[in-house]
């Protein structure tokens, strides 16, 4: 009985790559004012991740996954969605037209899992140092180990 | 218009000594931006079209300006954040935070440690509030392990109080920070001072002053200690007359309010397009506060108001601040009465390692406190987002388990993060001396922001 979880009332969709900015322009429509946090997972060792069966429809599960909170502060409630990448084409459409917001969070996840938004004004590092190799959130860099690296030093 | 086009080019030397070079992080030349970039960095984002600020960006010439840096090393930065303004004589036209400085890879580190250890990890991220950080950590694992309904009301309630408490605690280091940054320097030791009691009443409690994880998933680490009731009522008779005098000292003094009145101003629709939460949101006189609007733990059995301002200015988010102040005081009054007898935390034999007494008598007891500190208990395969308030705004936790007893993914949506964005926006058009006063008053904790 107490196996039964809150986290089912989360409301959790798939989006297609192509439709994303679509959705998010309808779901900001519907009053979802506000994108609370966007941040992506690396899926590398664990692929499957346990998904309930028909919630997929179409959508292929891929190594990255884009997750993007809005926060409706009319409505109080949340929406989840959650946007496949292919590790063959690591990009995906900017939402910083939509929600501006967005800018320093896409920073972040390109910075940490190497992922493109396209449409970004100023897809830069933004807590790694502009000259770093490799993307640390993925799940293929190791943690530890690894020589520490400094800008502008003689390698 | 073809996306890849906006994507600032890397200028001049780009090959690096690493070989790779994404682009620049520090402030670039007018010249060398898109209009994309100029219109976001200038603050403009809702109020100017794109081809009104392409315009603009060619009225002003390079050599009229001149771009500064402020910080990492500033006093009045909070840490290490780091400032690039462009000046045009006194006036800021352009400002870029660049941070990382504090980067320590908090959320990888939070892959490789147990969800029993991850407190820890998450409780350093902000340091001024971090009870609330380890309480939304613990609230999302027990919504992943499916306990969230079946926490004891007394760990509920235990866990309310030090929200609240460490709610004042951070809202008076804030009153310290201001007044220095503004120039009130005795309110720095003031405001220290207060904060100080809170953190004593911590360290009874908790055995520390700060990143205490006590709040672990389940419940809280231990029962408050005895005599904890007549502690927490000394702390509440001795702040209503400090913050009287700060009522004094600040509010009411025409050197304060001609400081902050009317700078950093930042509209309603501006906040909520850049997903600014806390004071920084209810000072455009919206109303969004989590523990009222999307109640959490017991929030909805106290009774509480929810105090919003009216410009959007830095004095309003001072404001704000003090009299959330006075809130969590009505609230920490109202646990006072309501604090239920019973556990402190959760008696689900997976979670929940043996009580100490215990250990000593039983050997499957010992073998289960050994186990369940050395290899952790496995949370069930999924993902969950929990957001509470913490003192900065909306600090929420994301977790992807795929079934083991470490986060498949942690990720914390840090208030700090998101709302140092404002900062550009707050800043464009005013003078570089009330720079200082809107970093004050966003309160941003770098511990977080770089995580």
């Amino acid at each position: 009985m107490t196996q039964v979880s809150s986290r089912v009332a989360d409301d959790v969709r798939f989006v297609a790559k192509a439709d994303y900015l679509k959705t998010l322009a309808k779901l900001r429509e519907e009053g979802f004012e506000m994108c609370a946090d966007l941040t992506a997972v690396d899926y590398l060792t664990h692929p499957g991740r346990n998904i309930a069966a028909g919630v997929l429809g179409e959508i292929k599960l891929e190594r990255f996954e884009v997750v993007v909170n809005l926060l409706s502060l009319s409505q109080r409630r949340r929406v989840r969605l959650r946007v496949q990448i292919a590790e063959s084409d690591t990009t995906i459409d900017s939402a910083f037209d939509l929600y501006p917001g967005t800018e320093a969070m896409e920073r972040e996840v390109f910075d940490m899992f190497g992922i493109k938004f396209n449409g970004h004004p100023d897809l830069t590092r933004i807590l790694m140092p502009e000259d770093w190799q490799g993307h640390p959130l993925r799940k293929d860099y190791g943690a530890g180990n690894i020589p520490v690296q400094f800008k502008g030093a003689a390698s | 218009m073809t996306a890849t086009e906006n994507i600032v080019a890397p200028k001049g030397d780009e090959v690096t000594a690493a070989g790779t070079n994404e682009g620049r992080q520090e402030l670039q030349l007018r010249k060398d931006v898109s209009a994309k970039e100029i219109l976001r960095g200038s603050g403009a984002v809702l109020r100017m079209s794109e081809s009104e600020v392409a315009a603009l960006a060619g009225t002003q010439s390079e050599d009229q300006t001149m771009i500064i840096n402020m910080g990492p090393q500033h006093p009045s930065t909070h840490g290490v954040l780091r400032l690039m303004l462009e000046l045009s004589g006194e006036t800021v036209l352009r400002c870029k935070p660049v941070i990382g400085y504090l980067h320590t890879g908090m959320e990888k580190t939070g892959e490789s440690l147990t969800f029993m250890q991850g407190g820890t990890n998450v409780t350093r991220m902000d340091y001024a509030s971090p009870l609330n950080n380890e309480l939304v950590f613990a609230l999302t694992t027990e919504k992943l392990l499916g306990i969230d309904q079946d926490i004891p009301e007394r760990a509920t309630w235990i866990r309310m109080l030090l929200s609240e408490l460490n709610r004042i605690s951070s809202h008076l280091l804030f009153m310290a920070t201001n007044g220095m940054d503004i120039g009130a320097v005795s309110m720095m030791l003031y405001g220290f001072r207060e904060r100080e009691e809170v953190l004593r009443f911590f360290q009874k409690v908790t055995g520390l002053r700060m990143n205490h994880n006590f709040i672990r998933p389940g419940g809280v680490a231990a029962d408050l200690p005895a005599g904890w009731r007549d502690e927490v009522l000394k702390l509440l008779e001795a702040l209503p007359p400090r913050l009287a005098e700060y009522e004094i000292l600040m509010t009411g003094q025409p050197i304060w309010r001609e400081r902050l009145q009317g700078v950093g101003v930042i509209t309603r629709d501006e906040a909520i397009a850049l997903s600014a939460t806390g004071p920084i949101l209810r000072s455009t006189g919206l109303s969004w506060d989590l523990r009222r609007d999307m109640p959490y733990l017991r929030y909805d059995k106290v009774e509480f108001d929810v105090i919003v301002g009216s410009y959007g200015d830095a004095f309003d988010r001072y404001s704000i601040r003090l009299n959330e102040i006075r809130e969590s005081m009505r609230i920490v009054r109202q646990v006072l009465d309501a604090m239920p007898q019973g556990d402190y935390r959760i008696q689900d034999k997976k979670v929940t390692p043996p009580p100490r007494g215990r250990i000593d008598e039983s050997m499957e007891a010992l073998i289960h406190h050994f186990k369940i500190f050395t290899e952790g208990f496995k949370v069930p395969e999924g993902e969950a987002y929990v957001a509470i308030e913490s003192p900065r705004g909306e600090i929420a936790c994301y977790i992807a388990s795929d079934g083991s007893a470490t986060p498949y993914r942690m990720h914390v949506r840090a208030p700090s993060f998101i709302n140092i964005q404002t900062m550009p926006h707050m800043m464009r058009g005013g003078l570089v001396a009330d720079a200082v006063a809107v970093i004050s008053s966003v309160d941003p904790v770098l511990g977080e922001v770089d995580r």
